[in-house]
């Protein structure tokens, strides 16, 4: 039997290709990013939770002038951003996991998918403008 | 004689179900801070539109829903640790079910105290006292 007649099937463990643009690792590098950011989230959004509302009366402490007073410090604003970024990339990613995953038809998913990246486009340009255009004595 | 498949639902027990919360909780999550994000924005309108939005998270009801909210990211936040330790710990995998019944615990103990805050205002409001 002569080798031609093999069928055609890849050695395992080479890397899928994608059309004839060559190799993509963007799945593995979307896994290691969800471990990586949770990792920080945990500090950003569990110290975040705690302070807003179990610390010190919780949430019925924060109005507009607890507001001015946290953002005067680049501590704060650095974390708010930080956990902005990190937090929405992070869930984003993992929606658009949810959304490959229950979504079958071609077209629910890119409507879907569509829909994903505009809002996490509008919330993170509105978030970090909001961070760094903060006016303690507005109107 | 072939015998038709037995049933092939997956069951995977407390590793399946830890997943589906892990799975609900951060598309929880993610709605809520595309709310929260556009609240916060409302310091960049006046402090009278902010402190009039942050009222609502005032009120007794939506500050039981935050409790809801709080208890969600923390077990997201405590299984997350344990799906990395799955992945990168060598006994992860062997443990994974102890490690489940740990976040738990871990969980009960942070949330007693924390309920107790959240809530101490809204109790006292609602119910009286002095
Ligand atoms: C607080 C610390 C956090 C940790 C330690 C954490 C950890 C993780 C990990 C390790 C995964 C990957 C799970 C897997 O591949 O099976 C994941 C998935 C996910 N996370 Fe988080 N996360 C955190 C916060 C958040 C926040 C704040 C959000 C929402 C904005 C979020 C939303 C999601 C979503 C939607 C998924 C996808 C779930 C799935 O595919 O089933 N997470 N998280």
């Amino acid at each position: 039997m002569s080798s031609a007649e093999a069928p055609d099937i890849r050695a395992p463990r080479t890397q899928r290709t994608f059309g004839s643009s060559g190799r993509s690792n963007f799945e593995l590098y979307s896994w290691l990013f969800m471990r990586i950011s949770g990792l920080v989230l945990i500090f950003l959004v569990l110290g975040h939770l705690f302070i807003m509302n179990v610390l010190d009366g919780g949430v019925q402490r924060i109005n507009f002038a607890f507001v001015a007073g946290r953002w005067s410090s680049p501590f704060w604003q650095v974390w708010d951003l930080l956990m902005l970024w990190l937090a929405q990339l992070h869930g984003g990613n993992g929606l658009r996991v949810i959304i490959n995953d229950y979504a079958e038809r071609n077209s629910s998913r890119m409507w879907l998918k569509a829909a994903l990246y505009a809002s996490m486009v509008l919330i993170l340009v509105t978030g970090t403008l909001v961070i760094f255009t903060f006016d303690p004595n507005i109107s | 004689m072939p015998t038709a498949p037995a049933g092939t639902l997956y069951r995977g027990r407390e590793g399946m179900w830890s997943w589906v919360a892990h799975r609900i909780t951060g598309a929880l999550t993610f709605f809520f801070l595309f709310a929260h994000v556009l609240d916060t924005a409302l310091v960049r309108v006046s402090p009278e539109a902010y402190d009039t939005v942050i009222a609502t998270y005032k009120n007794p009801v939506v500050n039981l829903l935050e409790v809801g909210l709080v208890g969600a990211v923390l077990y997201h936040a405590l299984n997350g640790v344990r799906v990395i330790l799955i992945d990168f710990w060598s006994k992860g995998p062997k443990y994974q079910q102890a490690m489940l019944w740990s976040i738990v615990a871990v969980w009960m103990l942070l949330m007693i105290p924390g309920v107790y805050f959240m809530l101490e205002h809204t109790v006292s409001a609602v119910f009286g006292g002095s």
